[in-house]
């Protein structure tokens, strides 16, 4: 047993907040009491998280774990160990591994290799079409059975809107979510950031904003046809956000999730290091407020990091070669903290609901702190000031644009089925 | 003034003295251009590498014309020949030929920003070639001694670019260096090609974006030709006829312009599609001129990067009388 003293609880699905010991037997929270009055029995092990806030446990339901097939940037093991030194005791694998996570017995190795070899849950996410190439729906119903939790063919959209429409009908009746990358590719092609005077002056050439917005566009509008439960992942557009704004009005069953180099950097900071290369890529000043204006009013249902590791031998390379994607796990509360906190924008309750609860509901789940729930837990710290160097992370890759900097506040303790799986 | 520069990757970040002092730099060096016996002694012993990782014809010649008049030996990596086809990265090349210890680096790469990431990892000074879509320094700076020389000055000249102004690199450097001595800019061509974020990439820099080229023209002083290709990687093509029909530069639509306007291209020449040969021949053209002040140029250039000298030093073209530089010619 695990007997967690002094923390300040902080749960959004309950709304408490306060001072409380918290109790945990193997997989279950036991109880939760006033600080002394909980009974442990005589051997249980106690943490003491005087001064830190003690949170469900944090999903990221958008990561890439690179395995099966690209091992030498990321595997489960080490992609994991990241993601619990990160706070994070569970994360939804994109399927655009190598093979596709397009079938199930994909589905099912991966969850093997989550079993033998994983710090955190792992969720995986099943591809929406054969080998994500947009063409004939996977066998998302036997995906299902196996284990996951929702489709996606990341990496690129879902290529037609016949062919969404049709995911969207199917994944209804099998009550799982479309999360869809939105990018119209014609509009992307050969673009290595965002379009603007930025990209303008550096020669690079960039991709608009309505990159994005035409294809979140087509797909609220399928929702509304469908009814599906549809997530538009790492959305970085002003536009784009107002269609969801626009969706949800509607009561449409459509949520967002934001990273936090979206909400943190811009186009602007790009400077041909490759490390500043993700797609979509960091967007206009613009849009950045407007993302902190979504975190804040709940237009935003989650931040997810879209961890995307890629080996130096890949990434370290001229800006327009290297492949879109960065680290994204062990930086994300930091920079939550600094970012949303810290400034002012949304309180420390709504930042818990982003990192928790909001992402839960996106994929149909509950998220709380109550006896007889699963014992998982981020416990971390709002005032801890360290410096974060990327050359120590469990990670297998480097390519961080935050390597370097400073923050102030980190998670201590990762806590996953009772176990302690990462602690400062 | 000691120049502040190691390396020479743009234009954008150079402040006007710099930029002055590299033209100024240049001058004793166009003056040897006309000599009988052209070859300095200056960097007798150096090594220039010049990795052209895109194709060129004209500026790989005038860098390696350049770096032999200073008495310096050449190294040539052509992207044809190089291993960059057999998978090695562009930084394992670089560290190859700089194993071969030369005393600096001339690259030209396709990539915007190739240049900039080579010499973060490299100790030898870095010359920007031409990189992408971004910047050609050598070429902005071979286009100020030229219109300098024609004009007189380079202050406060209305320069119009007539183009594919989106994909060039020679624009970026020309505003970068001309607007910082109070030139005004109209860009001009198909839409596509010249978005409004032109107007803001030199904050200070008055810069408008036209569709006309007889607005374009109105007034203009040094009128900036740019080579066409309707065709491009991700685009979809765009009628040669209707650009010649909108933006060909010709003698009628020419008059617009100031009367003494001089006409830059900076090669190679479409004739008949952006110019008509009566213009791109003309008493107006600078083009010839633009090509014999591009080594005088890349003279200045090598010479301050490689022996380090400052202002304060005697200009090595100064100091060599031509009999001297004819000894100094081994």
């Amino acid at each position: 047993m695990l007997l967690i003293k002094n923390g300040r609880v902080l749960d959004p699905a309950s709304k408490t907040d306060g001072v409380l010991d918290v109790l945990l037997d193997g997989e279950k929270i036991t109880e939760l009491g006033p600080p002394g009055k909980l009974l442990a029995p005589p051997g249980t092990e106690v943490f003491d998280a005087s001064g830190l806030i003690v949170a469900p446990g944090f999903i990221d339901i958008h990561v890439h774990l690179r395995e099966p097939g690209q091992e030498s940037s990321e595997t489960i093991e080490t992609g994991t160990r990241a993601a619990a030194r990160g706070g994070f005791t569970a994360v939804c694998c994109m399927p655009n591994t190598k093979p596709v996570n397009d079938n199930a017995s994909v589905t099912r190795f991966i969850l093997d290799r989550a079993r033998v070899a994983g710090s955190v849950r792992v969720w995986p996410i099943g591809a929406a079409s054969v080998g994500s190439k947009g063409e004939a729906i996977a066998e998302i119903a036997a995906m299902k059975d196996a284990g996951i939790v929702g489709v996606s063919d990341d990496g690129r959209p879902i290529s037609t809107a016949k062919l969404a429409r049709q995911v969207m009908d199917y994944c209804r009746s099998l009550d799982l979510p479309v999360m869809e990358h939105a990018e119209d590719v014609a509009l992307a092609a050969g673009a290595v950031m965002r379009e603007g005077v930025t990209s303008t002056r550096l020669g690079l050439r960039g991709m608009p904003a309505a990159t994005e917005s035409v294809c979140v566009a087509r797909d609220v509008q399928l929702a509304e046809l469908t009814g599906a439960r549809l997530h538009i992942a790492h959305l970085s557009a002003k536009a784009s956000l107002e269609q969801v704004r626009w969706a949800k009005s509607r009561g449409l069953r459509v949520s967002c999730e934001v990273t936090p180099h979206h909400f943190t950097l811009i186009d602007e900071d790009v400077q041909y290091d490759a490390r500043f290369k993700m797609n979509p890529p960091l967007a206009a000043r613009e849009d950045r407020e407007a993302l902190l204006a979504g975190l804040a009013d709940g237009t935003v249902d989650a931040i997810a990091t879209d961890h995307a590791p890629h080996e130096p031998a890949l990434k370290d390379v001229e800006f327009d070669r290297a492949p879109f994607g960065i680290l994204g796990f062990e930086t994300a509360l930091g920079l939550a903290l600094e970012q949303l906190v810290e400034s002012g924008r949304i309180s420390l309750m709504r930042m818990v609901e982003l990192f928790t609860t909001g992402p839960a509901r996106v994929l149909g789940m509950e998220r709380r702190i109550a006896s007889g729930q699963p014992a998982d837990l981020t416990i971390f710290s709002t005032a801890e000031a360290w410096t974060y160097e990327v050359k120590n992370s469990p990670s297998k890759s480097r390519n961080s644009p935050f390597d370097g900097r400073d923050f102030k506040g980190r998670p201590m303790a990762t806590i996953v089925a009772g176990r302690v799986v990462d602690k400062q | 003034m000691t120049h502040r520069f190691r390396d020479l990757l743009a234009l954008e970040p150079l402040a006007a003295d710099e930029l002055s002092f590299l033209l100024d730099q240049s001058k004793p060096f166009q003056e040897i251009q006309r000599h009988p016996l052209k070859k300095l002694a200056t960097l007798r012993g150096k090594t220039v590498a010049l990795a052209f990782f895109e194709t060129s014809t004209r500026t790989r010649i005038s860098f390696g014309t350049a770096a032999s008049r200073l008495g310096a030996d050449t190294m040539n990596l052509q992207a044809e020949a190089s291993s960059l086809k057999k998978g090695e990265t562009l930084l394992d090349t670089v560290f190859n030929l700089n194993a071969m210890k030369p005393d600096c680096l001339v690259m030209r790469h396709a990539a915007s920003g190739a240049p900039h990431y080579v010499a973060r990892h490299l100790d030898i000074p870095v010359v920007n070639a031409g990189d992408g879509t971004h910047e050609h320094p050598s070429q902005g700076l071979l286009d100020a001694l030229t219109i300098r020389d024609r004009l007189g000055t380079i202050k406060n000249l209305n320069v119009t670019i007539l183009g594919d102004i989106l994909h060039s690199r020679v624009a970026r450097s020309n505003i970068h260096l001309l607007g910082k001595f109070g030139c005004r800019f109209t860009l001009c061509g198909p839409a596509m090609w010249v978005p409004r974020d032109l107007e803001k990439i030199a904050p200070g820099t008055p810069i408008r974006c036209v569709y006309r080229i007889e607005e374009a023209l109105e007034g203009a002083h040094v009128i900036v030709m740019l080579r066409v290709q309707t065709e491009r990687l991700n685009d979809p093509p765009l009628s040669a006829g209707d650009y010649i029909l909108l933006y060909q530069l010709n003698h009628e639509r020419l008059r617009r312009a100031n009367r003494d306007a001089i006409v830059l291209h900076p090669g190679p020449i479409n004739r008949g599609i952006e110019i008509t040969p009566e213009v791109a021949d003309g008493p107006q053209s600078c083009v010839l001129e633009q090509v014999t002040n591009g080594v005088a140029v890349r003279m200045a250039i090598l010479y301050l990067l490689v022996s380090g000298a400052t202002e304060t030093d005697t200009h090595p073209a100064l100091e060599a009388k031509p009999k001297e530089s004819a000894n100094a010619s081994d």
